[in-house]
């Protein structure tokens, strides 16, 4: 299949003052169509920021990503973040939430009336139509991310960009959200880019999981397809062997091979 | 500053009304409980500052009660200008009106003045916020200009407008304009980054972001300077208008002093009181329904 995201040899190197901190180099990935990527590495190695330059958020200092053949590199809803800390704008409801997104993306493609309905559809995706009318600070930390992930399916984007979108969340939370994440890919065949520094999340929900080595200089360590068939069942696979040892071969190169050494 | 410790005395003093009540009146019908129950409230709030006030009044009378006192005590004011204290809204010619027409002209102007501060000084403060260079090149000349007197204003503002209307609104304008601007500024300095990338994931235009995520984001921040340059705006409007003449309280203040007539002053001040209390706490309310829901998670 032809490449549908292709980050193509990006370096980022970030300058304050006279001392340049070389943080990722030569990063080359190809995602097709329908694709979950997973992004994993100890924290500091540059992940967030190799999602930031996919979105369009960070300057690449070398190299670019390719769109669909097209290369991008200013933020857009093409490339719809579902941000860590939920990024909700409080002053406005859940609904107002998507809302914003959806006037803003389909302004002149759907009318009024289509437009709600797109809302309205998109946070019925994700379970939260019954909450429409609250505001982020009165609702939990997992749905904000439901709602965040709405705004983001809601602009329809080419590939769904999370980074650490589970992050923050208690575990009984983040496997209820793992399994939405799920369900709503295999539902909707999305491409979706995840960063994550959790092993179970990454072999749950990936196709294939890029592992990144320490920085500085952070590059592809390592590149494990997960050849389990979807949808996936996370008590089914606990005792699964293709599971275990994909499991294994991430905690393999994440605490033998590429062990986090804190820097002095 | 009094409006916080204010607050804080009322929050202290309600529990124990509340507890008070129960303990006294535990078998009443549940309407009338609720009655008695928001009286209670009432006067918890209300009683303090009118026995302060009675008993300020009483020290007050006894303090100008000797013969020769050169300021007149409670009882001489309201026998020399009961007229001004009960009908604010007399009209007796050009120059013989109710104090509260007098008020509504000077709020005239400071609504003008006030106005257009506010306007500016929004606009100034999310450029001044938004560009690192019109910081720079900004900032400091606003801090030294703020700094200025409102009064040092208005000779230069006289011989710019040759008239006395305008130069009282400018006047206004200048005092009130600085600290919505710094407050503004500062607001959009704070707009958490997160919302900068929802913003630029969106592709929000200029326009779209000013509206949607800077004015929302900085409210509260917006909000405490409006706050701040009402207090000011009325300040600088009384002494203003007493060197510039014409209809308003700051000039009935200065005409009572040059006729002796030293209660009509002390009415006056009591109604600026009022007047400076009831403008700030307008804007509080505008604040408190206009941010309902903007203080971050």
């Amino acid at each position: 299949m032809a490449p549908h995201l292709k980050i193509d040899h990006v370096d980022k190197l970030f300058a304050r003052g006279s001392v340049v901190t070389d943080v990722l180099s030569d990063i080359t990935l190809t995602i097709t169509k329908g694709e979950f990527v997973s992004i994993i590495g100890h924290s500091g190695c540059g992940k967030s920021t190799l999602l930031n330059i996919v979105a369009g958020l960070v300057q690449s200092t070398k190299g670019g990503v390719l769109l669909e053949g097209t290369e991008v590199n200013s933020p857009g809803p093409d490339r719809a973040v579902v941000f860590q800390n939920h990024s909700l704008l409080p002053w406005l409801t859940v609904y107002g939430n998507v809302r914003l997104a959806v006037d803003k993306v389909f302004a002149g493609a759907k009318s009024r009336a289509e437009r709600h309905d797109w809302t309205m559809h998109k946070l019925a995706l994700v379970q939260m139509a019954h909450a429409k009318d609250k505001r982020p600070a009165e609702i939990s930390g997992g749905m904000k991310q439901r709602v965040g992930l709405a705004r983001a399916l809601a602009m329809e984007p080419k590939v769904l960009l999370l980074d650490e979108p589970f992050g923050a969340l208690d575990a009984l939370t983040r496997a209820h959200l793992q399994d939405s994440v799920m369900a709503l890919h295999q539902k909707l065949g999305n491409t979706v880019l995840m960063i994550t520094h959790d092993v179970d999340e990454a072999v749950l929900l990936s196709d294939r999981i890029v592992m990144m080595t320490n920085g500085p200089a952070a590059r592809i360590g390592e590149v494990l397809e997960v050849p389990l068939a979807r949808p996936r069942n996370r008590l089914e696979l606990a005792t699964n062997p293709t599971y275990l040892g994909c499991r294994k071969r991430v905690l393999e190169f994440l605490y033998e091979r590429h062990r986090f050494v804190e820097a002095a | 500053m009094t409006v916080s410790i204010m607050k804080a005395a009322e929050a202290a003093l309600a529990p124990s009304g509340a507890k008070l009540l129960r303990f006294r009146v535990p078998d009443l019908g549940s309407a009338k409980s609720r009655l008695l129950q928001a009286l209670a409230a009432a006067a918890t709030r209300l009683l303090p500052p009118l026995i302060m006030l009675a008993l300020g009044l009483a020290v007050w009378e006894i303090a100008c009660m000797k013969p020769g006192a050169t300021l007149p005590g409670p009882s001489r004011i309201w026998a020399d200008a009961r007229d001004l204290i009960v009908d604010p809204f007399f009209n007796l010619g050009p120059q013989d009106i109710g104090l509260g027409w007098r008020v509504l002209k000077s709020l005239e102007r400071v609504s003008v003045g006030y106005g257009i501060a506010s306007v500016a000084g929004i606009l100034i403060g999310a450029l001044i916020g938004q560009s690192v260079w019109a910081m720079r090149g900004l900032d400091p000349i606003f801090q030294i200009l703020r700094t200025v007197p409102p009064l040092a204003w208005l000779p230069i503002s006289l011989a710019a407008f040759r008239d006395s209307q305008p130069s009282a609104i400018f006047v206004i304008f200048i005092t009130a304009v600085w600290p919505i601007i710094i407050n503004t500024a500062v607001g959009i300095r704070n707009i958490p980054q997160d919302y900068r990338n929802v913003a630029l994931v969106l592709r929000l235009n200029h326009f779209e972001f000013f509206w949607k995520i800077m004015i929302p984001s900085a409210a509260p921040y917006i909000f405490t300077g409006l706050r701040i340059g009402i207090g000011l705006s009325w300040l600088a409007i009384v002494a203003a208008e007493m060197l510039t003449g014409g209809v308003g309280v700051g000039f009935f203040i200065w005409d009572a002093w040059n006729s002796s007539r030293l209660s009509d002053i002390v009415v006056a001040l009591a109604y600026i009181g009022v007047v400076g209390f009831v403008l700030d706490r307008v804007v509080a309310a505008i604040a408190t329904v206009v941010t309902r829901g903007t203080a971050a998670n």
